[in-house]
């Protein structure tokens, strides 16, 4: 029975992850594809000033959004692990109704909100808080919402599965023998919902380097992204090899942080992915 | 988390081109979007696309997740962990894998690399949702079905997998919707007649927009408000049971 899902497993996954691997040490040809001269070349290139800039800058990116995301997305996530259980179904429907719309099209609703003259410019214009429109489309806090719209959902999935699993009465029981409210928090609380913040921490992490058209569309060419540079890199200069290396970088950088995960937590998989 | 999705809605509607200008009511755009046969195309595609890879990955994430539950094999954590990648690790690398790996193979871009690699994504889903709930069940059921003289195919398809439809079905209903809105795979394997719907937004929403695209988002959206209510009607059927 297990036998589709290793075939499959070991073809289409195991086998294109190794290729990758195998590419990124790969010479690049004059012309169009590779040769199969053995190089360190690709990597050393990661460190040349242009491209390193472009790893600095995507990890501030996404640490901003992960950071916002978890002020945003911890408390919500938290509060709804406390709500009746008739609210909790409501809330977690109308989180889900965004959340299974394509997001492109939520992609588009911030193009609508934030172009010049947009629904965003007119607002603050009516209320005079500012004279010219803004033109916050193809700006760099333009991408920053865009990533957190796209990636909020996940750390509040996060928390709340693991908020919800929560026995309550631990918390009671700090504040009965004294705690303060804040230190029962960071003592209980926050250490039984680790597992969940952590997990949403990943989740939000991880894809908000690799989500180039968010970057694309509300950043325009500005903002540069490992993400949009492995495409260009693949699509346009056709280097492949060095498109390689850069995907192993990231895969390695995406597998230290799930390896730390599991170290911390104690848990095999991600909290709130399913 | 609405007021994107509201503006779209309501800029459908909108008369003018030029979508900063409000300039009345009107359906002229969904009428348009009716008569755009390349959209319909694209729309086909999709669905195809969506209903191969998660029918493919309920079988094969379904069986892996039965026969780990019973089978004892050295390098089983292995494959199932690499099985899981596909979710784990940045979309576009996925990407990029599935594009160097099918021209290496020479596998022609189009259709099947599409259900390849969403396939592989989708596998994940319906495993995980199914080994989980294979832990919460009963073995002892199965059990005395075979003690009873089932053989085990039929105890598989009169006990164990009754019980474990919901997951499927919620597995591939999840598999269905990441595939129906997946760009940056499918930017990477698509080929040149295998647009799917969210590429052709895509493509739009970067080179500038018609209010046709608002009309197609709000009609999707209403099918996602569809899905939702039916997987969360699903849901209180079963707690009735």
């Amino acid at each position: 029975m297990l036998l589709p899902l290793f075939i499959f497993t070991i073809v289409f996954v195991l086998g294109p992850l190794v290729y990758m691997v195998v590419l990124s040490f790969l010479q690049r040809a004059e012309t169009w594809g590779v040769t199969n001269e053995f190089t360190f070349k690709n990597y050393l290139n990661i460190l040349e000033p242009v491209y390193l800039s472009t790893f600095v800058e995507s990890f501030k990116l996404a640490i901003i959004s992960t950071v916002l995301i978890i002020l945003i997305g911890y408390p919500f996530g938290y509060f709804m692990a406390k709500l009746t259980a008739k609210w909790k179904k409501r809330t977690m429907m109308l989180l889900m109704i965004p959340f299974w719309t394509s997001s492109l099209i939520r992609l588009y609703g911030w193009i609508i909100i934030f172009r010049a003259n947009g629904v965003l410019d007119k607002i603050l214009m009516a209320l005079g808080i500012t004279e010219e429109p803004l033109k916050v489309l193809y700006t760099y806090p333009a991408v920053v919402v865009g990533m957190i719209y796209a990636l909020l959902p996940f750390m509040i999935f996060a928390v709340y599965s693991s908020a919800e699993k929560m026995d309550w009465s631990l918390v009671e029981a700090a504040r009965d023998l004294g705690a303060s409210r804040m230190r029962a928090f960071l003592t209980v609380t926050l250490k039984m919902t680790l597992p969940g913040l952590l997990s949403g921490i990943i989740l939000t992490f991880v894809p908000s380097m690799g989500l180039f058209f968010i970057a694309d569309i509300l950043g325009g060419n500005k903002v540069v992204l490992v993400g949009s540079l492995i495409q260009d890199q693949l699509m346009k200069a056709h280097n492949w090899p060095f498109a390689a290396a850069l995907a192993v970088v990231l895969t390695v950088i995406t597998s230290v942080m799930i390896a730390l995960y599991r170290k911390i937590s104690g848990v095999k998989e991600l909290e709130g992915i399913v | 988390m609405y007021v994107p999705i509201v503006l779209v809605i309501i800029y459908s509607f909108n008369e003018s081109k030029i979508s900063s200008v409000w300039d009345g009511f009107s359906l002229k755009w969904y009428v348009d979007l009716f008569k755009d046969e390349s959209m319909f195309e694209a729309l086909l595609n999709s669905i195809v696309l969506g209903l191969s890879s998660s029918f493919a990955a309920a079988i094969i994430g379904t069986l892996g997740a039965v026969g780990s539950s019973k089978v004892e094999l050295k390098g089983k954590g292995i494959v199932e962990y690499i099985s899981t990648l596909p979710i784990m690790i940045p979309e576009i690398i996925l990407g990029m894998v599935f594009m160097a790996f099918f021209s290496l193979i020479g596998l022609p871009f189009g259709m099947t690399t599409l259900i390849i690699a969403h396939t592989a994504f989708c596998i994940p889903y319906v495993f995980m949702m199914v080994k989980a709930r294979l832990v919460g069940m009963d073995k002892s059921l199965e059990e005395a079905a075979q003690d009873l003289g089932a053989s085990k195919v039929r105890a598989f398809f009169d006990i164990i997998l009754p019980l474990i439809i919901p997951a499927i079905a919620s597995g591939m209903l999840l598999s269905f919707a990441m595939s129906f809105d997946d760009v940056i795979i499918s930017v990477f394997v698509t080929g040149v007649n295998s647009n799917t719907l969210p590429l052709k937004i895509y493509s739009q929403l970067k080179t500038g927009v018609t209010p046709k695209i608002n009309a197609l988002c709000t009609l999707m959206f209403f099918v996602t408000v569809l899905i939702c209510s039916l997987s969360a009607l699903l849901g209180r059927e079963k707690k009735k049971q």
